[in-house]
């Protein structure tokens, strides 16, 4: 097992508007309290991406996400990274430039990362805003020693929606809210994304708050691969996901 | 304007409001302003243009301070010894409807003084012709509902652009989102306030580079545009208030808090910067900041309530950057010597809260270890996760009652902070 692990948190002065940031300190957390070593790094947009095992990407406003694109397409570091077997969360507007493309606030189409094969476009329909619950498929990943990604719960706040391309797999297929929009007429069908190491998705909350098997998928992949991670008493987490997901649906 | 000088549609609207809120009041359905004032919309979607006609209006609107705010320039305006003849919505009530009700409900009132949602103001500039705008800060607040902050910011600049002379605006220059939002205006009154929460103003909001702060001092500047802040008529001193002239002038607030010393100041230049209104002229800083000082209690906040045998001290935190600000508040008072008391945590996420409660994790509540925390609200387990990982120990009570007597099975008085609804309803003990 790897002793130390560097967490990235990407531009949370561009990227940190929903609470994404929280993604980071769970992990760093998460493996702390495991006796993992673990660094978390806020990396400012101002200077070059630091290399580091585990890369986290937040929501954002739609000009900060244009900057953001541009410049981790210049700085290199982040697909280096993840071509070296890094693994990374993308959420949202993190989400949409790790793809191929996705819209600018005037709807025109910015170069992604090209991290995932997913492209977005900006909806026809009115905003998604509102609770998420969506069922991992059964080719999803699982973290080592479980069998699959417990049901996924989050807030989403897009106006984008996101085709996944035949290079990428979607993460789940949604129960309640609109995720992806790739159903008929911009409706609900999958949710999020994943290839290799890299999982987008539009859950907030932040995401690993209310999802800590997914957590630990991440810190599986950053330490190396298969690593079984010793189980933690999540009873917390636990009473919130079961409270939530039985809220879904009505308010 | 008089209801006789109305044509009869405003007259009829006037009318609605008033029944509605009447029976809404009988009702018992909250406190009747809200759904009068949809009444009189409805009938007559110009009322509040009509209702303005021939007042002074002064308008107070950002994400943090504006209740306290509008209630400190309220007695600001008032001078000492004389009946308050202001027409002002002290209910928090601070869309459209809630505008028509504070106007209908003191119909002679020469002055209004306005709270303003932060999506409302240019609605409410157009239809009001202000003679005061004051904006205090802009962040982070309910993104499910409010358009994100860049884009607030851009609708008050096109607001405050079409303003003459006649408006004066009173801005906060130590708020990058504020300063380019104001700076349209024609008249503007700079006050250095300070500023909580800079996290949302290092992109700058005119061109998108980056916005740079002095290390030490007040001053900050983009990096790639000339948006940078401005020179100040009064800024927040240790002492007191800094003039332009170097001159410090005392102020004493009885609100706790350095943010409402940073309220406090911009309620007595807006005070200062206001038109005479009913003959009753402007008062100056001094007198304002005199009129003010003794305030020590706005809506609840900070005010004590008895419940089932508990003291408990209520503080309104809506977001990351008033969060942060209560924090302060709590670390200033310990260093001060006061005993730190156990702390009930009250977190909802209805309506006017916003549904998403993801801003949690943007609160250093790592800054509460070591103190006796009890987690409460309709989300109180969203809560709980985010204390599990900042490792403050706590224990959760999904009633705020019992997390009161909880908190309090000490003997002692409790601190509470919580969000918008959850303060609302342990305040009026529901």
């Amino acid at each position: 097992m790897t002793a130390r692990l560097d967490i990235v948190v990407v531009y949370p002065d561009l990227l940190g508007t929903y609470g994404d940031g929280g993604n980071g300190a769970i992990l760093a957390r998460r493996a702390a309290w495991r006796g993992i070593d673990a660094t978390l790094v806020q990396a400012s947009s101002d200077r070059p991406l630091p290399r580091g095992d585990l890369y986290c990407i937040g929501g954002g406003e739609d000009g900060p996400q244009v900057r953001a694109a541009r410049n981790l397409v210049a700085d290199g570091t982040l697909a280096a990274a993840v071509a070296d077997g890094a693994a990374v969360l993308a959420v949202c507007a993190g989400y949409q430039l790790t793809g191929r493309a996705f819209p600018d606030a005037s709807g025109r189409a910015v170069d992604g990362l090209g991290l995932l094969d997913v492209t977005t476009v900006k909806g026809r329909g009115r905003r998604a805003v509102g609770e998420v619950v969506a069922d991992p498929l059964p080719s999803s990943p699982s973290p080592a020693g479980r069998a699959g990604l417990p049901v996924l719960t989050g807030f989403e706040n897009h106006a984008g929606r996101t085709a996944v391309g035949a290079g990428a797999s979607p993460l789940a297929r949604v129960r309640h809210g609109i995720g992806n929009g790739d159903g008929p007429d911009g409706g609900a069908a999958t949710e999020g994304a994943w290839s290799g190491h890299v999982v987008g998705t539009y859950l907030h909350g932040p995401v690993l708050a209310r999802n800590p098997a997914l957590a630990d998928l991440l810190l599986g992949w950053a330490l190396g691969g298969d690593v079984a991670l010793e189980p933690l008493d999540d009873r917390e987490e636990e009473a919130l996901r079961a409270e939530r997901l039985s809220r879904a649906g009505r308010r | 304007m008089t209801a006789a000088g109305l044509g009869w549609r405003s007259r009829l609207a006037v009318g609605a409001v008033r029944v509605a809120n009447g029976a809404s009041r009988r009702l018992g359905q909250g406190s009747g302003t809200v759904a009068g004032g949809r009444a009189g919309l409805a009938i007559d979607p110009s009322l509040l243009a009509r209702l303005a006609t021939g007042r002074r209006v002064a308008i107070v609107s950002g994400t943090n301070g504006k209740t306290t705010t509008t209630s400190l320039l309220v007695r600001a305006l008032t001078p000492a010894g004389s009946p308050t003849t202001v027409a002002t919505n002290t209910t928090g009530a601070n869309m459209p409807a809630g505008h028509v009700a504070a106007l209908v409900a003191s119909p002679g009132a020469s002055r209004a003084v306005l709270e303003v949602d932060e999506g409302y103001l240019a609605r409410l500039v157009a239809d009001t012709v202000p003679d005061v705008v004051v904006l205090l800060n802009l962040s982070r607040d309910q993104l499910d509902r409010v358009a994100e902050v860049r884009m607030v910011a851009d609708a008050w600049r096109e607001a405050l652009a079409g303003r003459g002379p006649e408006t004066v605006v009173v801005a906060n220059a130590d708020d990058p989102l504020v300063t380019y939002a104001a700076r349209a205006a024609t008249s503007v009154r700079w006050v250095g306030a300070g500023l909580v929460w800079g996290a949302d103003a290092v992109g700058c909001p005119a061109c998108g580079g980056r916005v740079r702060t002095d290390s030490g001092g007040p001053g900050w500047a983009c990096d790639s545009c000339d948006l940078a802040r401005p020179p100040t008529t009064a800024e927040l001193a240790d002492d007191g208030v800094r003039l332009d002239g170097g001159e410090v002038v005392a102020m004493r607030v009885a609100l706790p808090g350095r943010f409402n010393r940073a309220n406090a100041l911009m309620a007595a230049v807006a005070a200062a910067a206001s038109a005479p209104a009913g003959g009753i002229a402007a008062p100056t800083l001094t007198e304002a900041l005199e009129r003010i000082a003794t305030v020590g209690e706005v809506a609840g906040r900070f005010g004590v309530v008895r419940r089932g045998g508990v003291d408990a001290r209520l503080m309104l935190a809506k977001n990351p950057a008033g969060w942060t600000a209560i924090l302060d508040l709590l670390d200033e008072e310990a260093r001060s010597g006061r005993p730190s008391p156990p702390l009930v945590l009250a977190v909802n996420a209805r309506t006017a809260d916003g549904h998403d409660p993801s801003w949690l994790w943007d609160v250093p509540y790592e800054r509460l270890a070591g103190r006796q925390v009890v987690a409460t609200g309709d989300r109180c387990r969203d809560l709980a996760v985010r204390l599990r990982y900042a490792e403050v120990d706590h224990v959760t009570d999904t009633d705020p009652a019992s997390a009161l007597r909880r908190a309090g099975q000490g003997g002692g008085s409790v601190d509470v902070i919580a969000n918008y609804t959850a303060f609302r309803d342990l305040r009026e003990g529901r």
